[in-house]
């Protein structure tokens, strides 16, 4: 790119940095402004107006009435969705419909659940698939790769939700190790861990399937460069090569797969809750549904996109922090 | 690898060959309830068992992969349909407002956590088959947008579309006519990866019960029904699970060996 405030030299790529975080940033507004607005859309979807839907079919004309009119339903849509957004902008997300409590609270009780859970998952995703990644890498072509790439194979087609009912049958109705289901509460912090166990692995392992056959191919093609071969030449190891060249440089994809993943890993813990009982954001979601309570559906569906789609931002931007030409 | 595109093609073709047998001939009736039949294991009279409700698992399964395939097959068309289409304009008016705009809206989609909006959407609309249809469908148009795009746009620099240009034909002839045959392999590939997520997607919406609802037989609500009895019979939960490990594994073995086979150089970037 040239334009008069390009300076040549060390200063380009200060300037590169600037531009870029800026139009990342406009991005990141663009992003939840439209997620807002389409979760705010999907809500208005719903058949006869939310009052109604909310209250059911035997609701009373006047109950209706007065919840009509709790929820402004007599205003413009436009004016609604400011009014909802200003709210959620000053940490209101608006009252629960069945709990009577505020759902910001509701989400950050549940949150104590769900988050922890979504990290454990994440952790242990890393831990299974870089031995198995750098494995298969180091002995490409050969039966162990052959045979790692496979397992990976059949780890990315479980439905991990049937793999958590599979988990329960062994761990917990034949072996009696861990907890079938429940959380006992922070208050219990061990109970509470083993609670999380199954849920956590059940979570992780089809995403540590997808994350080793990534850092496989992506250890491949880095071995096939130049510099490889040199470091090779110089007399280092394979193994050498692999850890402290070819991995440092492998990374980038990675960590575009684990920024993603965490989106995975929070959206795929809304089903595993319910697998699992857990009182996370997900099966709160779920309850929402059923009892038709959209203030707390809409609530928790937009935390859960918000902040998606800023790990999204920060793995961007991390990136751009590491690689230069990134930030073209 | 050929290995993979044969034993693909197999695993795949089981849940094929079971849907459309399904429609003239299944072991036993699936709306025949018969309590005093519930919960057996496999056995000379049912292959795979019975459930909860005494109906045959084999005969479950079968119709299951009816609801399964198409569900994911037509997910698959919706996301091609407007995707493709999408793909190929960006890719004609590449570098312009058009091409930034779509790829813009691309990018939106693919920000979304897919499964919370599906949820979203099956939740307003409410539960059933064809609403998961188009929740899943929806987040199949980005991915062909994408990879339309990124087909097209080497083939747009190729000496024999100057030609076609030179010749007076049109962006969208030429498009239709040089463009598309050309990245056909690629969207097979994709279309095959296509399938086999919306098929587990399918069955995760089914299982929190936002699919198929009763009677229509799926392979996700199954499981939500051995939910609480798989701890006493668990042939209920490791049925009808591995028909979806099989069937995913199967087009994602296909998908693995066609792109190979259609294409050496192609890489799959990301699983």
């Amino acid at each position: 790119m040239h334009d008069r405030f390009t300076v040549p030299a060390d200063g380009t790529s200060l300037l590169d940095m600037r531009r870029y975080v800026i139009h990342r940033l406009t991005a990141l507004g663009l992003s939840l402004a439209v997620a807002s607005l389409v979760i705010f859309a999907v809500v208005e979807l719903v058949p006869g107006d939310p009052a109604s839907y909310m209250l059911g079919t035997g609701a009373q004309p006047d109950t209706v009435a007065a919840l009509r009119e709790q929820l402004g339903l007599d205003r413009p849509w436009p004016m609604r969705y400011a009014g909802w957004i200003g709210g959620v902008l000053t940490g209101d997300l608006g009252y629960s419909f069945t709990y009577k409590t505020p759902v910001a609270g509701m989400i950050l009780d549940r949150m104590q659940v769900s988050l922890p859970l979504a990290l454990m998952a994440l952790v242990l995703a890393v831990v299974i698939a870089f031995p198995i990644g750098l494995y298969a890498a180091a002995r490409r072509g050969r039966v162990g790769d052959t045979l790692a790439m496979g397992v990976t194979q059949i780890g990315i087609s479980l439905p991990n939700f049937w793999f958590a009912m599979l988990l329960v049958l062994v761990f917990a109705v034949n072996l009696q190790l861990l907890p079938a289901g429940g959380f006992p509460g922070w208050g219990h912090p061990l109970a509470a861990l083993r609670a999380l166990i199954l849920p956590a692995v059940a979570l992780a392992l089809p995403q540590a399937a997808i994350l080793a056959r990534v850092l496989r191919s992506s250890l491949v093609e880095t071995l096939g460069q130049d510099y490889i071969r040199t470091a090779r030449a110089k007399g280092l190891s394979a193994a050498q090569v692999l850890t402290r060249h070819a991995l440092r440089n492998a990374l980038i994809p990675v960590l575009t797969i684990l920024g993603m993943q965490f989106s995975f890993l929070l959206a795929g813990a809304i089903i595993i809750e319910n697998v699992f009982y857990l009182p996370g954001l997900g099966r709160m979601i779920f309850q929402a549904i059923t009892q038709r309570d959209l203030i707390v559906v809409q609530g928790a569906v937009l935390v859960l996109v918000a902040a998606v789609i800023l790990v999204t931002f920060l793995v961007d931007l991390g990136y751009a922090l590491i690689d230069p030409r990134l930030r073209k | 690898m050929r290995w993979s595109l044969i034993l693909g093609g197999v695993l795949a073709g089981l849940a094929l060959v079971a849907a459309a047998l399904s429609f003239v001939w299944t072991p036993g009736d699936v709306l025949q309830i018969s309590v005093a039949e519930k919960l057996q294991p496999p056995s000379d009279q049912h292959w795979l068992g019975t459930d909860q409700l005494g109906r045959d698992m084999l005969s479950m399964i079968m119709m299951g992969a009816r609801t399964s395939i198409a569900v994911a097959l037509v997910a698959v068309g919706i996301g091609m349909g407007f995707g493709v289409p999408l793909g190929l304009i960006a890719a004609a008016r590449r570098g312009g407002w058009l091409d930034e705009a779509i790829m813009r809206g691309n990018d939106l989609i693919f920000a979304f956590p897919s499964l919370v909006i599906a949820i979203l959407i099956t939740a307003a609309l409410g539960p059933s088959a064809v609403n998961a249809i188009i929740a899943i469908g929806i987040f199949n148009i980005p991915v062909f947008a994408r990879v339309t795009r990124g087909g097209a746009l080497p083939i747009w620099t190729l000496d024999y579309i100057r030609a076609a240009q030179v010749a007076g034909k049109g962006a969208g002839r030429i498009s239709l006519q040089h463009v598309l045959p050309n990245i056909a392999n690629l969207l097979i590939v994709q279309g095959t990866i296509q399938f086999s997520l919306g098929i587990l997607a399918e069955a995760g919406l089914s299982y929190v019960g936002l699919g198929a609802q009763p009677p229509t037989p799926s392979w996700g609500r199954m499981l939500a029904e051995a939910q609480t009895m798989f701890a006493i019979a668990p042939h209920v939960a490791i049925v009808p699970g591995l028909a979806i490990v099989i069937t995913v594994l199967g087009l994602n073995l296909l998908g693995d060996g066609l792109r190979d086979a259609l294409d050496p150089r192609l890489r799959r970037s990301v699983p």
